[in-house]
């Protein structure tokens, strides 16, 4: 008798490479990519990447226009701004700020948002719908309003911008979870879990979370871009990171007494930010077409 | 259909319960004596322990809860620690020049998205397409305090075609009604004061459609795309009518439903966004006179505003609701 050959279909492969093949195909994805890990290794080596000290005054350069101007020079490639700081070194070390303000916030409302989510949609019932009510309250509020207002109350720092920006992204985060978390719990492997004697803690985390992982990752990467853009709102309306941090909208926020005497003060840092929150926004998207086909919009 | 107006009626009682709440503990949670944020830290003692006794501070929170609603319902809203001006009065004053600006920032929006939108839809992967919906995603991403200021400097510092900030200007009289400068303007046929608003409100509310119309444009294009793909439209394609006919008449209808739905929300956004465009552009409404009291450390007036903007907000999600349950009979209201 012959041989049985199997023959592995081709176009049946894991899940996890598919999606990772769609991602690689994405052009506009991996441009996305390509912006953050820019961004990102701006912000790992500033040290070894800006020419100058971020912070550094020197009251000999002040206001130098860019080098492709008459009066730019190399050694400040981007000019200073009015206390002679050089520009460039701002943004890379800005890009620290912003990356880690936004790892901090989001992460905030990465946990409180999958703890409260998936306790709701576990045990639904009186404690899902108490959840859920708070979470309403909080959407209750234009989002930008509110991170406003808490840090009115609790005082302008960067700690607090952090603070309040990951509260008001708490109700993005349980919303998926407790959706997701509502849906696997019908599946049987949920219930062979639990007759297995398996605990509920580790039934939540260990084995319907990580069926929503594909969801949350778009969320991450998208809150990523708005916890930017809203960092950069509370620091320009100074409820935010303080001088002389070299924080974006800071920078914007004093470059506005500069705009006719030396616009580029301010050009920058707005480039800065327009640059890295669309990184986000395209790697998000993209992420979203691989990940998860129903978000598409 | 009535009965779920009525039930999403109900529904807003506990969420604006719920917006009370937060806002009544924000004071509460701040480190710091409530009577002494309130007043500042020049405040006399006669005053502080006349503001105690007024808000019961030194009673138990529900107790204290209790009073702050009941002084709501009566909408007593406090007094401004600066000018000692009644909140509510301030705020009935400043909330026009802020729904000017956000309803002419919305048009903006909703003409050229839907518009960008349609096109994008009938020419998909085309260059015009991919041009505006990278547009588009860019304008998600605009920091939009810094558009404002980079629009500042170009049309109004560089080029002098647009007033720099305010709502009018100085030499200008209008006749003031309803506090819509526009409507004002052209109850009492004052085009002179007409133009001139409107050349003031053309730049913020430039600036304030920007996220707005960057949603709406990709919101209008997959809706269409949905829409175009379906039977229907094959059939009034086979039937010979015009491309035109097929698009605005046939397929617009229908795409139209979820994008109403996104403007609605979008309005509730714009009034949050009202904080950083007013601000710029020294626009006299709710948002700059937040952001004011934000500096000043005016607890009564963040109290009031915030109230009365989330309040606002709540109510515009409901009625975007409701009018979304209206235009589409297809969803089932329960």
């Amino acid at each position: 008798m012959a041989e049985t050959k199997i023959i592995k279909d081709p176009h049946d492969r894991h899940p996890f490479i598919e999606q990772m093949s769609q991602l690689w195909r994405n052009k506009t994805a991996i441009a996305g990519m390509l912006i953050v890990s820019f961004f990102v290794v701006a912000a790992i080596f500033a040290p070894q990447l800006s020419p100058h000290s971020p912070v550094e005054t020197s009251l000999y350069d002040q206001l130098k226009p860019p080098v492709w101007h008459e009066n730019g020079s190399w050694k400040n490639i981007l000019g200073t701004d009015d206390l002679g700081r050089d520009i460039l070194s701002r943004l890379i070390y800005g890009a620290r700020v912003s990356l880690l303000v936004s790892v901090f916030s989001v992460g905030l409302a990465f946990v409180l948002g999958t703890l409260f989510g998936a306790l709701g949609g576990y045990y639904k019932g009186k404690l899902d719908s108490v959840i859920m009510r708070i979470m309403d309250m909080i959407l209750a509020f234009p989002y930008l309003l509110l991170a406003i207002v808490v840090v009115a109350y609790l005082g302008p720092s960067l700690r607090n911008a952090m603070l309040a920006i990951g509260i008001t992204y708490v109700p993005r985060f349980a919303r998926i979870v407790r959706g997701s978390v509502l849906e696997e719990c019908e599946k049987d492997y949920v219930t062979a879990a639990r007759s297995i004697g398996a605990r509920d803690w580790r039934i939540i985390f260990i084995a319907i979370i990580p069926n929503c992982l594909g969801p949350l990752i778009v969320q991450t990467t998208l809150s990523f871009a708005s916890a930017i853009l809203d960092a950069a709102a509370l620091s320009f309306l100074g409820l935010g990171a303080q001088p002389p941090t070299p924080e974006w909208g800071a920078m914007i926020a004093r470059s506005r007494s500069l705009i006719l005497r030396a616009s580029w003060v301010m050009t920058f840092p707005g480039i800065a930010i327009l640059l890295a929150v669309l990184g986000f926004n395209l790697f998000g998207d993209g992420l979203r077409d691989a990940l998860d086909p129903r978000l598409r919009d | 259909m009535l009965a779920y107006i009525l039930r999403r009626i109900l529904i807003l009682i506990p969420t604006l319960l719920g917006v009370s709440i937060i806002v009544f503990l924000m004071l509460h949670v701040t480190p710091g004596d409530p009577a002494e944020l309130l007043l500042g830290e020049r405040a006399t003692d006669e005053a502080l322990a006349e503001i105690r006794e007024h808000l019961g501070l030194n009673k138990p929170l529900y107790v204290q809860y209790g009073m702050f609603l009941k002084r709501l319902m009566k909408g007593d809203l406090g007094e401004t620690i600066w000018t000692r001006q009644k909140v509510w009065v301030e705020v009935k004053q400043r909330f026009p020049a802020t729904i000017e600006l956000a309803v002419c920032a919305l048009c903006i929006a909703c003409f050229f998205g839907i518009i960008l939108g349609i096109i994008s839809a009938t020419r998909q992967y085309s260059l015009f397409d991919y041009i505006s919906m990278l547009g588009a995603l860019a304008g998600v991403s605009m920091p939009i305090f810094w558009l404002g200021l980079v629009f500042m400097l170009i049309f109004s510092l560089n080029l002098g075609w647009l007033p720099l900030s305010g709502r009018l200007s100085i030499d200008v009289d209008l006749e003031i009604i309803t506090n819509f400068y526009i409507l004002d303007a052209i109850i009492t046929r004052n085009w002179i004061a007409l133009k001139d608003a409107l050349w003031h409100i053309i730049m913020p509310a430039v600036t304030l459609s920007t996220i707005p119309m960057a949603i709406v444009a990709r919101m209008t294009r997959s809706a269409m795309l949905e829409v175009l793909r379906q039977d229907y439209i094959k059939t009034a394609k086979a039937k010979g009518l015009s491309q035109f006919k097929v698009v605005f008449k046939h397929a617009l209808r229908n795409a139209l439903i979820p994008v109403v739905t996104t403007i609605g929300l979008q309005f509730g956004v714009t009034l949050g966004g009202a904080i950083l465009t007013e601000t710029i552009f020294a626009w006299p409404g709710v948002g700059k006179w937040m952001y004011d009291a934000v500096m000043q450390r005016d607890y009564m007036v963040i109290q009031g505003g915030t109230l009365f903007i989330a309040t606002l907000f709540v109510l515009i999600n409901l009625c975007v609701d409701v009018l979304y349950a209206i235009i589409n009979p297809r969803i089932s209201v329960n």
